[in-house]
């Protein structure tokens, strides 16, 4: 035993001699973090077109109303699959990949503590995100349900329900795995010195991020199992008939879905406590009160689930309940929204790509908070609920939100990643275009909503016309707007100004003392933190 | 050395993966959790059930008319005839009542109903006692078969003021194509 795994030190210790192994299976078989961090960017990048490609279908047959493009099922399949991807198969992976890369560089760690198993986590997600795509092609079409899979609608899906389910299954493994990955090498691999209360908070958004993640992705496994045997084996959780309700499904799903947006938004949270300090040429004001929102921000997102579901039904304590848990959230939030503020407040600001995302971000991620507070007045929620109202809110949170900060935290990580420093002025008009587009994309679809317009629909009143066709507008611009990211990352790829080690003159952390581009092993000796 | 950081690793993976084990128990656990939680707040389909006691000291109210009405849904494609005989009553709170739900099987082979209740405004469905009702059972359908199905049932005099209008709704559904779906 003690001799394999000698043996296997020393084969270890002659791979670091040579770097990367050539060829192409370099990928397949890679445990390297940045290996692995890349091939989920990368992958996520991939996705963000596929599922936006979805969502153009949608916003082209909503340019007009009447039924122009698409068959009606085909746009709910389309609304559907549009979410799932974005959700699991691009904004997830995106922030894993974050992960993957920046952890081990910025609490330095030689690798993540789990490399076979990091391999693993990425390697499931191709196949999952392949077999969820394969819907599309079978018969009956692809789920058509909305991303919250509620039954009994869903049961209605043809062929493709056990294949989506399963796809879903095998997404929540790979970051579940990935999750225990990233929580091991936090807890094991710090660098001595580097305390938890002295790690970037990226890294402090990850540990808790990997957390929500281990708690709440097997009930949603639970809770797409219980379909499929409800499908399949005669079960009734959901069916009425035989003695179920289909109003548990909407509980165990926002008991994972609730949560499942804060995974989404907190390692933004992170990038952007990354970014902003850079750039303003100050700490990071209020470090710890920042973790602790976090942590609380994390621990409500458990109590508040069924502000989802106001609608449904429920006792009068119920809706005071979620109403108000789910209205606590704004002060941790609020909290981090103040401490990035404050950040900002007499420090010497520059405003490269990052740093214009990242006030995007803080600027327009507000607005989507403060429509979450305004749907989470149950009374009114009455009106908002399955309104355009409720589209605007999510994309808002999460696209300037989400997407803004991992774009921000690209823009700001690749002249680490490549060595050379990206085209600032094709990124600037990068941020531009897409900073107007989204707006015109999302704005009008708050009036939409609170005028009435339903969600999941293929056509609308005409008096709707106008906001819709605008909107169409935002999404094309927004669209096209994205090549022009993957444009300035190749280009930046292939060459480009070269980057010293510490690429911003303000950034601070242990990835910053590495020379750009890292080598392919790093902090084999840890480095002594003070 | 190495060795053993390994073992701290696979020590911490395993506890974090039974931890995601547990939480995939948990999410069944939910489902018994969800009844009880309905059971104990008095919500949903869970209309009460009255004891004899009470049944027996309750006396009418007979200044208090309630109006009572009955409507009966079939989901798509549902191989029923199903409708009240009735649509509504005028009730006096503690006083029982009888009416009929008739149903028939529009296909040519045996069926196994079961009718699933529902009371709007939930407020009231504590309130809306039933002391024998089609809905307690599965009613067995010959080919062709229908008839009427009794449901008697009591408003509680206790029924909050505001309240002056209850319905009683059920679904009717075809247990064989549960079963067959399941294959």
């Amino acid at each position: 035993m003690s001799n394999i795994s000698t043996h296997s030190h020393e084969q270890h210790d002659e791979h670091h001699d040579h770097g990367p192994a050539k060829g192409l299976l370099r990928w397949v078989f890679t445990t390297n973090h940045k290996d692995i961090g890349t091939l989920y960017l990368v992958f996520s990048l991939i996705m963000l077109f596929v599922g936006g490609t979805f969502s153009l279908v949608i916003r082209a047959e909503l340019f007009q109303p009447g039924l122009q493009f698409v068959h009606p099922d085909f746009f709910n399949q389309m609304t559907t699959m549009h979410a799932l991807i974005m959700v699991f198969g691009m904004i997830m992976p995106a922030f894993v990949g974050f992960a993957n890369w920046m952890i081990p560089m910025m609490i330095g760690a030689p690798d993540m503590a789990l490399p076979r198993l990091n391999n693993w986590s990425f390697w499931i997600l191709p196949f999952a995100g392949t077999l969820l795509l394969s819907t599309l092609f079978m018969d009956g079409g692809a789920p058509a349900s909305g991303w919250t899979l509620y039954p009994p609608l869903v049961l209605q899906t043809g062929n493709a329900l056990p294949f989506a389910i399963f796809a879903v299954h095998l997404l929540g493994i790979s970051s579940i795995l990935g999750a225990i990955n990233i929580i091991v090498t936090i807890l094991n691999m710090r660098a001595p010195g580097m305390t938890l209360l002295k790690m970037p908070l990226f890294v402090w958004t990850w540990l808790i991020t990997a957390y929500l993640l281990i708690a709440v992705m097997p009930v949603l496994a639970g809770g797409v199992t219980m379909l499929l045997t409800d499908a399949f084996f005669g079960t009734s959780f959901f069916q009425a008939a035989g003695g179920g309700d289909p109003v548990l499904f909407q509980h165990i799903f926002w008991f994972f879905g609730h949560p499942e947006v804060y995974i989404i938004i907190l390692p933004a949270f992170g990038i952007i406590s990354q970014v902003i300090p850079t750039f303003a040429r100050k700490p990071l004001f209020g470090y710890s009160s920042m973790v602790y929102a976090t942590a609380g921000i994390a621990f409500l997102s458990f109590i508040v689930w069924a502000h989802h579901m106001f609608t449904v039904g429920m006792p009068l304590a119920g809706q005071l309940f979620f109403m108000l848990s789910t209205m606590l959230i704004a002060i941790p939030t609020g909290v981090k929204i103040f401490n990035w503020t404050a950040t900002m407040w007499r420090g010497s600001l520059s405003f490269e790509t990052p740093m214009l995302f990242a006030l995007a971000f803080l600027f327009l991620f507000t607005i989507g908070g403060f429509s979450g507070l305004m749907l989470a007045i149950a009374p009114a929620d009455f009106q908002y609920h399955d309104s355009y109202f409720v589209v605007a809110h999510f994309h808002y949170v999460l696209v300037p939100g989400g997407l803004f900060g991992a774009i921000a935290g690209a823009y700001y990580w690749l002249p680490k990643w490549t060595g050379h420093m990206y085209d600032e002025k094709l990124g600037k008009i990068h941020f531009w275009l897409s900073a107007i587009f989204v707006n015109l994309l999302f704005f009008p679809q708050h009036f939409l909503g609170l005028a009435g317009m339903p969600r999941r629909i293929p056509d609308y009143a005409v008096q709707f016309a106008d906001f819709n066709m605008l909107s169409s507008i935002g999404a094309f611009g927004f669209g096209f707007s994205q090549l022009l990211f993957v444009y300035i990352v190749i280009k930046c790829v292939r060459g480009g100004e070269k980057a010293g080690a510490k690429a911003w003159d303000g950034a601070e952390g242990l990835e910053w003392t590495l020379p750009s581009p890292p080598p392919y092993h790093t902090f084999e000796e840890a480095p002594v933190v003070k | 050395m190495n060795d053993g950081r390994e073992r701290r690793h696979g020590l911490l993976a395993g506890k974090l993966l039974l931890l995601a084990a547990a939480m995939f128990g948990f999410g069944f656990l939910l489902v018994p959790l969800y009844d009880v939680f309905c059971e104990v707040a008095g919500i949903g389909t869970r209309t009460g059930t009255p004891t004899a006691d009470a049944v027996s000291e309750t006396t009418p109210d007979q200044d208090r008319l309630v109006t009572v009405e009955f409507v009966a849904s079939l989901n798509q494609y549902a191989p029923w005839e199903f409708h009240p005989a009735v649509t509504s009553m005028q009730v006096h709170p503690g006083e029982f009542y009888e009416t009929t739900y008739y149903a028939r099987n529009l296909t040519q082979r045996h069926l196994t109903a079961q009718a699933v209740p529902s009371i709007a405004p939930g407020q009231a469905s504590e309130y809306f006692k039933k002391v024998e009702c089609f809905c307690f059972t599965q009613q067995e359908f010959e080919a062709g078969e229908g008839r009427d199905m009794g449901l008697k049932f009591m408003v509680d005099p206790e029924l909050p003021e505001h309240i002056d209008r209850i319905t009683l709704s059920y679904t009717f559904f075809a247990r064989q194509a549960v079963a067959q779906a399941g294959g």
